[in-house]
């Protein structure tokens, strides 16, 4: 699904380089539950930028979906943005005044599908996180909980490769963050959606199948998680 | 993706911002109503000197005494001296016949009229039966001068609509008897009001026989060396296309009896209706263009206007143009979608500003003061400019939204 190899991305901060990535390689296959992990600054959130392309890699290969995307056009890359990856943000971002059936439908508005077809699929897509009864509410009509929902749905409503997560939980209090990770595992367990969770949290990434650490834009463990937090139980301190 | 869904998400973003978007629209609706309510006011003024001018006959040469004067002011003293003679128009009347329907002669001056206890201070005009037709004057009641008049010398009178107004009221004046400079004159006819032609007014006068003006009324003023002197001549021409070979023949004729050797200027003028009427037209034509440039630099700053309010509209909706570009829009799509949002503003403040334009236009034609005509070109003129301002003025914030980089659009705070 995501094949990435040495992967470098170079800012030009005036007169100095930041080495953001510095060499990252692996590959997450379908179906996968996967947290990146690491602290600010260790280049996680340009690691997303580039999965997610939204940015492309100063060098290095990377193939989504048997797509090699690293040289690719603006254009292009809003298309593959489109139809193959979907954003959940730590701030939802979602338009005001705007209804949640709406809000939902923007992905296929711009892949242009028709009137008819949108208006099925964001129906379903609502349905599936659980909103069926919200969806003529605005942003401002909505909890945090659900506004997050709305944005899961947005994500999967054009059935992407990957649901990619940038800190979900980062803006909710730690009860409704459970119920959204919980929404990310029933997702992967029971559509068999590709998942990735950027976040900084060690008690998030424990809820997925696998941890991938990064710092100083280096991968520095990527490790198997055979227990991952059941869904629904609480964050406690001695959890391991 | 469909434009209509583009104005859609326009709209709605014009809505979010009510009070904004109505004030950044005011100023392109400011422009376009000047624009409007200017070039109908200036085309309005266009059509009524030229009609007036029209009215007055287009095939007339009118020849006047004095020089055109090109030099300072001061050296104009020989203008006084300048005059035209009976004797030109008889000259013209021998000389002309063929070319010509009518050449006539008047003579006008200033005197104190009564009738009763009313006394008013008008033009006598001393003229021939001709001039009814070359002015085109209609009789509302009994009738014009005759040449029989002028043969007999009669005292008789014709009065302006106005004129008869103020010295009898709504009584009908003919058969009553004016005094002019304490002179007796028999009214016969009053004439049908022309209105102001914008020059001396033909309701304000009385029109007597111009030999009876001569023998009894205008005594040595209408006298200079022992000749009869005149105001003007008209000269109705046949045709049109004779106008400048008729006027040709009379400054050869009027020169050689006025004694002008070949480089000396002519004392006299003969003045062509088309030419004044194409004169009048290119400085109204140029005063409305000006006019309309003035109203099209107010468009200008409204147009800027939407481009600064557009500027922050781009940055406050940083995260906004992020997401939209994360979901899967194209920089051309989120270009498009700026655009849009710049021309409904401009046009629907071109819509207001038309019909505000053509209200005021209506309202001061509604006063009388001014006459104004809105025409369809101005109108499209207006609402093209208002869309070119959108289109312009939106361009470089909707590239500045398009260009955004969706990742640090998204973090942008």
């Amino acid at each position: 699904m995501i094949q990435t190899e040495n992967l470098t991305k170079v800012y030009q901060m005036g007169e100095d380089e930041v080495r953001a990535l510095n060499g990252v390689s692996f590959q997450i296959d379908k179906g996968e539950m996967v947290a990146i992990m690491g602290p600010s600054g260790s280049g996680k959130s340009t690691l997303m930028a580039i999965i997610g392309c939204l940015d492309v890699p100063t060098s290095g290969s990377y193939s989504l979906d048997g797509v090699s995307v690293e040289r690719m056009h603006d254009s292009q890359l809003a298309d593959i943005r489109g139809r193959k990856i979907g954003f959940v943000f730590q701030q939802f971002n979602l338009l005001a005044r705007t209804s949640a059936l709406e809000n939902v439908m923007l992905p296929l508005t711009y892949a242009g599908s028709s009137g008819k077809e949108r208006h099925e699929r964001a129906l379903k897509a609502l349905e599936l996180v659980g909103l069926a009864d919200r969806v003529h509410h605005t942003p401002s009509e909505l909890s945090g909980g659900q506004q997050q929902r709305v944005a899961i749905a947005r994500a999967l409503v054009n059935e992407p490769a990957i649901l990619l997560a940038d800190e979900p939980t980062g803006a909710l209090d730690s009860k409704t963050g459970v119920e959204i990770l919980d929404l990310f595992q029933n997702l992967h367990r029971q559509q068999g959606q590709t998942v990735i969770i950027v976040t900084h949290d060690s008690y998030i990434a424990r809820h997925t199948n696998r941890i991938l650490k990064l710092s100083d834009g280096h991968i520095v463990s990527d490790e198997i998680n055979h227990h991952p937090i059941a869904p629904g139980t609480p964050r406690t301190e001695e959890v391991i | 993706m469909l434009l209509s869904e583009n104005f859609k998400i326009a709209l709605r973003a014009l809505r979010a911002n009510k009070l904004r978007s109505i004030l950044t629209m005011l100023g392109i609706v400011i422009g376009v109503a000047t624009v409007v309510a200017l070039l109908s006011i200036g085309k309005g003024a266009t059509a009524s000197i030229t009609s007036s001018i029209q009215n007055s006959g287009s095939n007339l040469l009118t020849i006047s005494p004095g020089r055109a004067q090109f030099g300072p002011a001061g050296e104009g003293a020989s203008r006084q001296q300048s005059h035209l003679y009976y004797a030109d128009y008889e000259l013209l009347q021998k000389t002309l016949t063929d070319k010509v329907t009518a050449i006539v002669p008047s003579y006008q001056s200033s005197y104190v009229v009564k009738s009763g206890d009313q006394s008013i201070n008008v033009g006598v005009t001393g003229v021939t039966q001709d001039y009814q037709n070359v002015r085109a004057y209609q009789v509302a009641d009994g009738r014009f001068i005759t040449d029989g008049d002028n043969k007999a010398q009669s005292m008789v009178a014709v009065l302006g609509s106005q004129t008869a107004t103020d010295l009898f009221g709504s009584l009908s004046p003919v058969g009553k008897t004016i005094a002019i400079n304490g002179i007796k004159f028999d009214v016969v006819g009053v004439l049908v009001s022309k209105g102001s032609t914008g020059f001396a007014s033909a309701d304000d006068a009385i029109f007597i026989p111009l030999d009876t003006g001569y023998d009894k009324l205008y005594g040595s003023n209408a006298n200079f060396n022992g000749k009869k002197t005149i105001n003007n001549i008209i000269v109705s021409v046949k045709t049109t296309d004779l106008m400048n070979t008729v006027s040709a023949e009379i400054q050869y004729l009027l020169r050689r009896s006025h004694n002008l050797a070949a480089t000396d200027q002519l004392d006299f003028n003969v003045l062509n209706q088309t030419d004044l009427l194409n004169t009048l037209s290119s400085v109204t034509r140029t005063l409305t263009i000006f006019l309309g440039a003035i109203a099209g630099i107010s468009l200008l700053v409204g147009g800027i206007g939407i481009m600064n309010i557009m500027l922050v509209s781009v940055t406050e909706r940083t995260r906004e143009i992020g997401l939209r570009k994360a979901v899967g829009a194209t920089r051309n799509q989120i270009l498009v979608q700026f655009l849009i949002e710049t021309v409904t503003l401009s046009l629907l403040g071109g819509i207001i500003g038309i019909l505000l334009g053509v209200g005021i236009a209506t309202i001061f034609s509604a006063t009388g003061l001014i006459t104004s005509v809105v025409t369809a070109n101005s109108i499209l003129l207006a609402f093209i400019f208002a869309l070119l301002i959108g289109v312009f003025f939106g361009l470089y914030p909707a590239f500045r939204a398009a260009n955004l980089h969706p990742m640090e659009a998204l973090r942008y705070e």
